[in-house]
């Protein structure tokens, strides 16, 4: 991995003493970087999703309750926390990128936002198919799962919003406001419709109490969320990476790159 | 060149190979205020860089003619003076003060008429003016608004709908608001003679001329040869400042001599 | 700011009474997007009284959202919007103005009519007066948020459509009380608890959105 400053990116920003921070926010030095992380990423969300799959529907014990049905939850609770957090993680870059003017940072917003949208619906999914062997239908308008509806809404406003906009940076300050206030309305949100239906079950993993679940069960549910994690970095670093080849295509570097590729 | 030369000199035009002299850190004596001064400003528009490295200075009692041909970003550069956008590099100030910066107290040094003429077309031409001028804090009883009108010679359809209006006609209303605006030292105008006749450039040449005798700075863009007299206009090539990507794709007999700014 | 805020919002006045027709199509749209419930529904009394709140807060929204698309447009188009951001004051000034002439000019009328649409679907008189104050505090969040709405889908070609997918996640919070608050009431318990939430989020959003606003129509006329 080359990390010499690099003569044909115009924006790779020049090492100072307070800037090793900043080395990365290089579009060049980020695809260098991601080369070789986005493999590993791969390796790492494959090997914990079998893993965790594995002990989730084979070893873990059935629950007295709910029978064999429970055993969604180990795709279902992973993939709900994600697309909460990828939310947050996702108006976090973009305010970032907002802020400081770093084109990098809304470029990795952009890319997790259909990886978001994607767990979100995943969730509503498996949400549904719970559903039906717990309380007789598939779909219930109880507190979590309408939502995990809503937060599928915010998510497709912003792509919408992104894609609409041909100026890129006011697609990337807009889309930062939008993500911005969306966050500030995620807990509105969660509460309101709280107040509105009490329905879910109740936490079964938080950090204060104690959880409910057998030590194997949750084994299997951190194993996934792990798994749910490396597999959202593969994606989103994919993502970034072909947004950056694409944006920064007249660039000296990518037109080296792209020489090097005709060449092999 | 720099235009930081005095009034006396001639106005400035690209092709003159004289090297400029290196400025003072402050205006000699001899020099009128700077109302705006640029550093290494440069301007885009999408992703495409249309000017850079431009320095200017707007001097107390000048009117600066920006001239480039169409696309060169001319309407770009009066939009990041006025601070409506902000530039990919490099600074503004007004009367000191940068731009970003200038808060409320600051606006109302500057005057931006944009091609646009900004009138809604439900309501008269005085009702017009009334908003404009009651907006930017200006005066706005009849008595001041009747006189603007007349001096931009569209008092008698004063109470006409705008709709009703010519494009010529509109954009004597949207002038007018200038004769309100003597407070305000700097005037930003884009292509305003667009779709004036003979009476209206007269009457805007003799509001422009009043208010930079009076000290105030305009600069304004325009396609045809100017017939304002009194200042001599001084002339601003946004040609001299376009990247090398932008004057390729020119004609190559228009390339002028690349100028080196101060 | 002040003068601003009054020069815009009078000026916004003064243009819709020029336009008078224009001006009432949104209360239109409401009354007539109601009237199509019974006949989707079914006359039945019982079912009317129970979905009225629920589809009054709906039609509203709705109204609400495809008027405010409007807010900005017209002046974008003319160069007025220029102008405004160049006036000696915060751009706060303007986005508040505009949020206040577009809840006089919908909210307004919207809240005026709902007495009738109660005596339509055959709601009793304190679910109407409560129907009421819940339009009273939710509409202005609605033309507030709107107002926001606009500001970020100003000038773009899928506007209306893009409008409404932004705003509606972020107006659901206000929905939920506002038509649960009547749902209260009909039940025969306090809707103290929605009123004050609802009250609250009017707050929060009359604190916040507007400066929201004015940073979406800087970065949309860049």
């Amino acid at each position: 991995m080359n990390l010499m400053p690099d003569r044909n990116d115009p924006t790779a920003p020049r090492p100072a003493s307070g800037w090793r921070l900043f080395w990365f926010a290089a579009p060049s030095r980020f695809y260098a970087l991601t080369n070789r992380l986005v493999p590993l990423c791969w390796l790492v969300a494959i090997g914990f999703a079998a893993a965790g799959l594995y002990i989730g529907f084979f070893i873990a014990p059935t629950d007295a309750v709910q029978g064999d049905a429970y055993r969604i939850i180990f795709i279902h609770v992973p993939t709900a926390w994600m697309s909460m957090l990828l939310y947050l993680v996702m108006a976090f870059w973009a305010a970032i990128g907002w802020a400081f003017k770093a084109r990098l940072a809304s470029m990795v917003a952009e890319s997790i936002a259909p990886t978001g949208a994607v767990f979100t619906f995943l969730a509503l999914w498996t949400g549904a198919l719970w559903g039906r062997p717990t309380w007789g239908t598939y779909w219930v308008w109880d507190a979590r799962l309408t939502t995990e509806l809503i937060l599928l809404f915010l998510y497709l406003g912003y792509i919408a919003l992104v894609n609409a906009i041909d100026d890129r940076r006011r697609a990337d300050q807009a889309g930062a406001l939008l993500a911005v206030v969306g966050s500030i309305n995620v807990p509105i949100i969660y509460f309101s419709v709280q107040w509105w239906n009490t329905l879910h079950q109740g936490a079964t993993i938080s950090v204060t109490a104690a959880p409910k679940m057998a030590s194997t069960m949750l084994t299997a549910m951190l194993l996934m969320t792990v798994a749910c994690w490396a597999y959202a970095f593969a994606v989103v670093f994919m993502r970034t990476r072909a947004y950056i080849l694409e944006r920064d295509s007249h660039t000296g570097w990518v037109c080296e790159l792209r020489q090097r590729r005709i060449e092999r | 060149m720099s235009l930081r030369h005095s009034a006396a000199d001639p106005s400035l035009s690209e092709g003159s190979p004289e090297p400029s002299p290196v400025p003072a850190a402050g205006s000699t004596a001899t020099l009128a205020p700077v109302l705006l001064r640029t550093r290494a400003l440069a301007g885009e528009r999408g992703e495409r860089r249309l000017f850079e490295a431009l320095d200017l200075a707007l001097e107390a009692g000048t009117v600066t003619w920006l001239r480039g041909r169409n696309g060169r970003g001319k309407t770009t550069l009066l939009r990041l003076l006025a601070g409506l956008s902000t530039p990919a590099e490099g600074d503004v100030w007004v009367q000191g003060r940068p731009v970003a910066e200038r808060g409320v107290q600051g606006r109302r040094l500057c005057v931006y008429i944009g091609h646009q003429n900004a009138l809604k077309e439900d309501l008269t031409a005085t009702e017009s003016l009334r908003f404009l001028a009651r907006l930017h804090g200006l005066p706005h009883d009849d008595v001041a608004l009747l006189a603007a009108l007349r001096q931009l010679g569209i008092a008698q359809r004063r109470h006409a709908l705008v709709r009703t209006l010519s494009q010529g006609q509109r954009r004597r209303v949207a002038l007018a608001r200038l004769a309100l605006s003597r407070s305000a030292p700097l005037w930003l105008l884009d292509e305003p003679y667009d779709a004036l006749d003979e009476d209206g450039i007269a009457a805007l040449n003799e509001v422009i001329g009043a208010h930079a005798l009076a000290g105030g700075a305009v600069l304004l863009t325009s396609h045809q040869t100017l017939s304002l007299s009194t200042p001599e206009p001084r002339v601003l090539d946004l040609e001299n400042h376009a990247p090398r990507g932008l004057l390729a794709e020119a004609a190559p007999s228009a390339q002028p001599a690349r100028q080196p700014s101060a | 700011m002040r003068q601003v805020f009054l020069c815009v919002l009078l000026r916004d006045l003064q243009l819709a009474a020029r336009r008078r027709v224009d001006a009432l199509l949104p209360l239109a749209f409401f009354i007539v997007a109601l009237s199509l419930f019974p006949l989707g529904v079914g006359p039945e009394p019982e079912t009317l009284r129970a979905i009225a709140p629920g589809i009054v807060w709906v039609c509203a929204l709705l109204a609400s959202m495809l008027s405010v698309g409007l807010l900005f447009n017209a002046d974008a188009a003319d160069g007025s919007l220029e102008q405004l951001l160049l006036a000696p004051a915060h751009a706060v000034a303007v986005a508040a103005a505009k949020s206040a002439a577009h809840w006089l000019l919908t909210g307004l009328p919207l809240l005026l009519a709902t007495p009738l649409v109660g005596l339509a679907f055959g709601m009793s008189g304190p679910a109407v007066l409560a129907l009421m104050a819940s339009l009273l505090l939710g509409t202005p969040i609605l033309s507030l948020l709107g107002a926001l709405g606009a500001a970020l889908t100003l000038g773009l070609r899928s506007g209306g459509m893009l409008l409404i997918l932004v705003v509606l996640p972020l107006a659901t919070p206000a929905l939920i009380f506002g038509a649960g608050a009547v749902g209260m009431v009909e039940a025969g318990l306090s809707a103290e608890g929605h009123f004050s939430l609802l009250g609250a989020l009017l707050v929060a959003t009359a604190a916040g959105a507007p400066w929201a606003t004015a940073a979406a129509l800087r970065i949309s006329t860049e």
